[in-house]
């Protein structure tokens, strides 16, 4: 207990963000795009409102959130309030805020759908909200596919077909490859469910490769090395960094990118006029067409100081008005049942951006419930993980395909020893 | 009266002073003056080298020590799980054992070029070369830059569509892969680490040229003797010091590589620049599930292996004195 003080002690005096004194409320945040600039604007006129209560918002990296903030937790520190993606893993660390909203039940039926993705199994708390839903899936760029000729696939087109007509577009371009994929296990969850993958096992524990990841492993690896997925992003690399495709896409490099939802402020911004590109939804497998769900949520830290201040803040960021200004202004998909049921004016002049954000909603539907299951399902991060470090490594040539699959599933067991020891 | 606070601090300190040295005596004063060094040395390094060692004898998912569980030397024995330690695969870990050879040749290549072209440079920038100050400060400019910018400068530089491949582009030939190709970039890597950091390492040899007396080349000269013998016989004797501390510090910095290199390649591609401070970083940070037992194992071996050529090389420099005192 000693040693657990004093260390406790030495982690509070070194780490740079502390707990908010009382009648602050801190909250850290991330930006993928304007969000940061639209949540200060709206924190502004809450705390005109509540002169009492001096919220701070930091703005940090993405990085911080997923490498500093978990040690912060662990060491029982950390601001009030923090937006994460790595909602589930560390579930026991979120402020239940049932006795410090106004309304629980406002929450429970507006945004209830999604706590299980942020609480830990049984649980019953109110931990936050999904600032956005995201959805992995497709972008075309529409004006390469036509200088080429080749029509854009349908609706149902499989991966195959996808990469066939990427292809004509990169030969006919001259472009340097067809498509890309973001360097990501997560990103390639989805096409592995529509290929018959699950990750989970009946006890919840990972199950093992199979056929499903197998099928898409092997097309990835096969489209890397025949030059139509861009090498550079997936080879480029070791472990599980992080690598995107998008600037490949925005430079008109590639005529498929397969990310996200989260992609389409970033790619209005910067793309313009320059082309024209629609979203695309997820290509099909033999089992599914299904992206993967996820999004960032905005949760109470259980270390704070302030509950009832923490309470107070996001009442108001959860209320309908506020999601519903936030969603439109930020591009994001709205997680709050009441903002989709009502008319959502996007702010954006793009006319590419509400055909894109229309071709997301309708890709929701289409979700396998495998997929659906990974977000509230507190191993994913170790197969995704285990997924983009031994599939890369096989893209380089370093591995098999079969000494791959065995090294998956040996990187995962040995996680899920060591975290549940 | 510039110096009056500093006669009148001497004033005030020296009866408290006085009195201490009676109770300590001389040794007890030195003690006394080097305590405050070994405070901070002891805080920083010493303390948190003992943690590493603690947490590389538990397991589990906690992060405070109290809160692990001890499972000795599990995770040495995790590592050293191998068929054969020259082929990684074989090995339970083994991208560990993939970052540990990387990172053998990477030293070996990196050290000897660094020490070669630094020893070049300092030899050029001791002549009497016209802007001779210029020269110096461009050869030591990259050593002020962050390494995280050094690794992005490179990127665009060597990537696909980087200014590298356009000018060899516009010249006529097919542009390069520097990043996707293993060789290449495993080059690269090395090449960058040795832009970034030569210029430091120039400029000890550089003092060491400098402070070699003159009389010695005018004697040489007026014996007629060659350049390359005056070289061997005068200039590398006498550096010698010099080039042993540079050794000392580039190999020391070689093994632990990381920044530049991380930013630049991301340890790829594959994991052919995948170096062993990347390893214990994504395994203890990076990962979203860390392993902070196996990463703190992993950075007592590297220490270990550090302690061991430091004092190899030690070792090799009092052999040296000793030849030359006889």
């Amino acid at each position: 207990m000693k040693t657990k003080t004093v260390l406790a002690a030495l982690a509070a005096g070194l780490l740079s963000t502390s707990a908010a004194l009382a009648g602050d409320v801190r909250v850290m945040w991330y930006s993928d795009g304007v969000e940061g600039e639209v949540i200060q604007d709206l924190l502004n006129r809450f705390m005109e409102q509540n002169p009492d209560i001096n919220v701070i918002l930091d703005n940090v990296a993405y990085q911080v959130i997923q490498e500093q903030l978990p040690i912060e937790l662990e060491a029982g520190r950390g601001p009030d309030i923090a937006r994460v993606t790595n909602i589930k893993a560390l579930a026991h660390h979120w402020l239940d805020l049932t006795p410090h909203i106004a309304d629980p039940e406002y929450w429970r039926t507006n945004l209830g759908e999604q706590f299980d993705w942020m609480r830990p199994d049984g649980s019953d708390a109110i931990p936050g909200f999904m600032t956005q839903l995201t959805l992995t899936g497709g972008f075309a760029n529409k004006t390469l596919f036509e200088q080429a000729g080749v029509e854009i696939p349908g609706a149902d087109a499989t991966w195959d077909e996808w990469v066939e007509a990427a292809g004509k577009v990169q030969d006919s371009q001259q472009l340097n490859a067809a498509f890309a994929i973001d360097r990501s296990g997560h990103r390639i969850s989805g096409p592995n469910v529509s290929h018959g993958a699950n990750y989970i096992a009946a006890d919840r524990t990972p199950a093992p490769v199979d056929d499903g990841v197998k099928a898409f492993a092997a097309k990835l690896v096969e489209w890397t090395e025949s030059g139509r997925m861009n090498k550079e992003t997936w080879v480029s690399a070791a472990g599980t960094t992080y690598r995107a495709g998008a600037e490949d896409f925005i430079n008109a490099q590639i005529a498929y990118y397969y990310s996200g939802s989260w992609q389409i402020a970033n790619l209005s911004t910067k793309i313009g006029d320059s082309f024209d590109w629609v979203a695309t939804g997820s290509p099909c497998g033999p089992a599914a067409c299904s992206g993967l769900p996820g999004g960032a949520a905005l949760v109470g830290i259980k270390y704070t100081q302030n509950p009832d201040d923490v309470g107070k803040v996001m009442d108001y960021l959860a209320s309908e008005d506020v999601v519903r200004e936030f969603t439109e202004r930020t591009l994001f998909l709205p997680a709050h049942k009441g903002v989709i049921a009502g008319p959502i004016d996007f702010k954006t002049d793009d006319p590419n951006v509400k055909g894109a954000l229309n071709a997301f909603v309708k890709a929701t539907t289409q979700v396998h419930p495998n997929a659906g299951a990974l977000p509230a399902w507190k191993w994913g991060s170790a197969y995704y993980g285990a997924l983009v470090t031994r599939i890369s490594q096989v893209m380089a040539g370093e591995l098999s395909l079969e000494d791959a699959y065995a090294r998956i599933d040996e990187d995962i067991a040995a996680q899920v020893a060591e975290a549940s020891k | 009266m510039i110096l009056a606070p500093v006669g009148w601090l001497a004033r005030v300190l020296d009866p408290p002073l006085r009195a201490l040295q009676r109770v300590g005596g001389r040794n007890g004063m030195a003690i006394f003056f080097v305590a405050p060094n070994m405070l901070i040395f002891g805080i920083f390094v010493l303390i948190p080298l003992v943690i590493n060692f603690a947490y590389s004898m538990t397991g589990g998912g906690a992060l405070f020590l109290g809160d692990r569980i001890f499972v000795g030397g599990e995770q040495y024995g995790r590592l050293f799980d191998c068929g054969n330690y020259l082929e990684p695969n074989s090995c339970r870990e083994d991208l560990f054992w993939t970052a540990v050879w990387n990172t053998v040749f990477f030293v070996v290549l990196q050290v000897a070029l660094m020490v070669g072209v630094a020893l070049i440079t300092a030899l050029i920038l001791n002549r009497d070369l016209k802007a001779r100050s210029f020269w110096r400060a461009v050869f030591f400019f990259p050593v002020l830059l962050s390494p995280v910018v050094v690794g992005l400068i490179w990127r665009w530089i060597l990537q696909r569509q980087g200014l590298l491949n356009y000018m060899i582009y516009e010249l006529g030939f097919d542009p390069i892969n520097w990043l996707v190709e293993r060789n290449w970039a495993f080059a690269a890597a090395i090449s960058v680490s040795v832009w970034a950091h030569m210029g430091f390492y120039a400029l000890i040899l550089l003092a060491g040229l400098q402070a070699i007396p003159k009389d010695l080349y005018e004697a040489a000269e007026m014996d007629g003797t060659r350049p390359a013998r005056v070289f061997w016989r005068i200039t590398l004797p006498l550096l010698a010091p010099n080039l042993l501390v540079v050794l000392v510090l580039t190999l020391i910095r070689a093994v632990q590589i990381f920044d530049e290199v991380y930013v630049l390649t991301g340890g790829g591609p594959g994991t052919s620049t995948l170096f062993i401070t990347q390893y214990i970083y994504e395994v203890g940070f990076a990962s979203l599930l860390r392993n902070p037992g196996l990463a703190s194992a992993a950075s007592i071996l590297m220490g270990a292996v550090l302690v061991v050529l430091t004092l190899f090389q030690l070792g090799i420099a009092r052999r040296g004195e000793r030849r030359s005192a006889k």
